[in-house]
């Protein structure tokens, strides 16, 4: 080891770099406080358990009081060391996050409430509990350990001073003397790379024992999104209903004004009027009133109101008759399901039934709606020329009719059955096609119903 | 004749206002929600109430529960429902109720001033308008049933019957002859198996059949 002055420095300076990180150390003897304090805390309470299973067991010497205060002792024991071991859990995440600034997530509670009796059993049999114990096991020695090693480094020039001061007294040899100095010195400049590494260790095995594990996080991560999605699904609902009510309130309201203006003067007009104006006013009147009818058909679409107030089997009477195609309508819903899934199901036979209207070349189309337990199935049946299908890449089945290729193609890449199976999967639900070439299209879609 | 108006949007409240005035009608009051028609229908009495199905507080369906509480308190009063949607559950509910002086239609419906009139008039008379939208959606429904042994223009012509139309117009509406419509009519009254005992029962009893009821 060739170093120059210049390497000197540097190293000189990297130590001073990495002493003045004060945290590793103070993290260090906080771990020592605390395994103090597990094993004050988990030996008393294991210790007292053991002693009452004992005094029971080798027959309680008092009197029917004292046996009592043994049983309850017993039984308590168990859910005291749990509330210990949380405790401590959640102080030792703290100390992780106050000093090194390191987030250790808790695990998951086990969810489902239960009976405030049967929660520690469930707790006791949940893997995390064990192994934030083994943590708190470790935080005992090897933490203790740990933080006492940290602490005779930071310490040991003093240590050797005091050591040596007494040996001057009592009068020993100069090499002992020289070997202490040396190693002191040598332990004092160890002393951040140890508190480094024992910080280090203590958070790798607080990650491991203390955070939630690999399936904990996955399960987590599954609540969120299944969160998440439900909150985009109740948003989009919750859209439509908007678009909904702005139109009523507004655009259909002064349509259907204009509407009766143009009939009031369409009504009005006298046999003296210019056959020229008669006719615009004539087309006028004709075109507000389609452009009504129109509104009225696109608006239905979304989510009439009838739905939220009388249900799936009423609000689908509205577009099955809208269709521009003979439709039978057979629901037998029972209980009304949750309104994010009546939505869905609505939406879906609207969407459909546009669909088969379009592009099957049929002649006519049947809506099923049934509920069995917890499963609202809607089948809408066309006799159409089929070929229809989910594949965004073009039809798996090679249709005889160039015609069904379109329809294929007008169904894929997020429209038409694409963005209808999307809808049925972002509540839990399938969505299959059944449609060989020359028809009929069968299209099945099943949805939890939900509470 | 007397009216009352129950309607939120103050366009169209004045609109039906104007509309109704000019066709011979008499506004007495107007309103905005479920409330205030029943206190002004109590007050004023009218010969019939045009009412509207959202109305305040909870814009669903104010104007049905408020028909269908005039159609119990006040027998003598006709009620025409006009939505901008019309709904068949709607249309079951307000017939459940009464089967005649009993109106609901679409408000597009009021674009067309003439026939407008003449449905409310026929309301008001004791008679019935239903949308022919709710009549569709009616069909809609219809299991297999008597009414499947109708040919198609049978259905057209009792679809007519139910919206509320006479034979007379039933002809205009389908451009046929008074006694091609005559055949029709005594048709479905054998199809359905209805004994020519009076001739107006039989026609509600056809429409009632037609309607699920």
């Amino acid at each position: 080891m060739a170093a120059g002055p210049g390497g000197v420095y540097r190293e000189a300076m990297s130590w001073m770099e990495a002493a003045r990180d004060w945290r590793p150390t103070v993290h260090a003897l906080a771990g020592l406080a605390a395994g103090a304090l597990t094993g004050a805390v988990l030996g008393g309470l294991v210790l007292g358990w053991l002693a009452a299973v004992w005094s029971l067991i080798d027959g309680p010497t008092g009197g029917w009081e004292l046996a009592g205060f043994y049983m309850v002792m017993v039984l308590a024991g168990p859910v005291l060391v749990l509330w210990a071991t949380h405790g401590l859990s959640a102080l030792q995440r703290e100390r992780f996050r106050a000093v090194l600034g390191a987030e250790i997530a808790s695990s998951p509670r086990p969810t489902g409430g239960g009976s405030l009796l049967l929660r520690p059993v469930r707790a006791w049999r949940a893997a995390a509990t064990w192994r934030q114990l083994g943590y708190h096991l470790l935080a005992m020695t090897g933490g203790t350990a740990g933080g006492m090693l940290v602490a005779a480094c930071w310490t040991a020039p003093v240590l050797a001073l005091a050591a040596l001061a007494g040996s001057w007294d009592g009068g020993g040899g100069t090499a002992t003397g020289l070997g202490l100095v040396v190693l002191s010195a040598f332990l004092f400049l160890v002393a951040p790379r140890v508190a480094g590494n024992v910080a280090h260790a203590d958070e790798v095995a607080a990650r491991a024992l203390l955070g939630p594990s690999r399936s904990e996080e996955l399960a987590l991560r599954v609540e969120s999104l299944a969160r998440s999605r439900a909150e985009v699904v109740a948003a989009t609902d919750a859209e439509r209903r908007r678009i909904e009510r702005d139109l009523h309130d507004g655009a259909q309201r002064r349509l259907v004004s204009l509407a009766m203006q143009l009939g009031m003067a369409r009504a009005s007009l006298g046999d003296d009027v210019p056959a020229s104006l008669r006719q615009v006013i004539e087309q006028a009147h004709d075109e507000a009133t389609e452009a009504l009818a129109e509104l009225r058909q696109l608006v239905r679409g979304l989510h009439p109101a009838v739905l939220d107030d009388r249900g799936l089997d009423a609000a689908l009477s509205g577009i099955a008759a809208g269709a521009p195609l003979p439709v039978r309508l057979r629901v037998d819903a029972g209980a009304r399901c949750a309104p994010a899934i009546e939505a869905v199901a609505y939406f879906v036979v609207s969407e459909a039934l546009t669909n088969v209207a379009k592009h099957a070349g049929a002649s006519r189309a049947d809506v099923t709606v049934e509920r069995t337990g917890d499963r609202l199935r809607v089948v809408v049946t066309d006799d159409g020329r089929g070929g229809a299908t989910l594949d965004p890449e073009g039809p798996g089945l090679s249709p005889p009719d160039p015609r069904a290729g379109a329809w294929a193609a007008a169904n894929g890449g997020g429209t038409g059955l694409r963005g209808l199976a999307q809808r049925a999967a972002a509540v839990d639900g399938t969505l299959t096609v059944d449609s060989p070439p020359g028809g009929p299209t069968r299209i099945t879609v099943e949805l939890p119903c939900g509470s | 004749m007397r009216v009352v108006i129950a309607e939120d949007s103050v366009l169209l409240q004045a609109g039906l206002t104007k509309l109704l005035g000019d066709g011979g009608f008499e506004v007495v009051a107007a309103v905005g929600d479920g409330e205030s028609l029943l206190r002004a229908v109590a007050e004023h009495r009218p010969d019939v109430a045009v009412v509207d199905v959202r109305m305040p507080p909870t814009h669903t369906d104010e104007g049905i529960r408020a028909a269908l509480v005039i159609a119990s308190q006040h027998p003598e009063v006709a009620v025409l429902v006009l939505s901008q949607y019309v709904e068949e559950r709607y249309a079951t509910d307000l017939l459940s109720e009464r089967t005649s002086a009993v109106g609901y239609l679409l408000k597009d419906r009021v674009a067309h001033v003439a026939d407008f009139l003449d449905a409310l008039r026929r309301v008001a008379a004791g008679g019935t308008a239903l949308d022919p939208e709710v009549v569709a959606q009616l069909l809609v429904r219809r299991r297999a049933d008597p009414l499947d042994r109708l040919t198609p223009r049978e259905l057209q012509v009792l679809q007519l019957m139910a919206e509320g139309r006479s034979n007379n117009g039933i002809t205009e509406a389908l451009r046929v002859s008074p006694s091609a419509v005559e055949k029709y009519v005594s048709n479905i009254f054998a199809k359905l198996d209805l004994a020519p005992t009076d001739i107006d029962h039989r026609r509600v009893l056809a429409v009632l059949k037609f309607l699920g009821a």
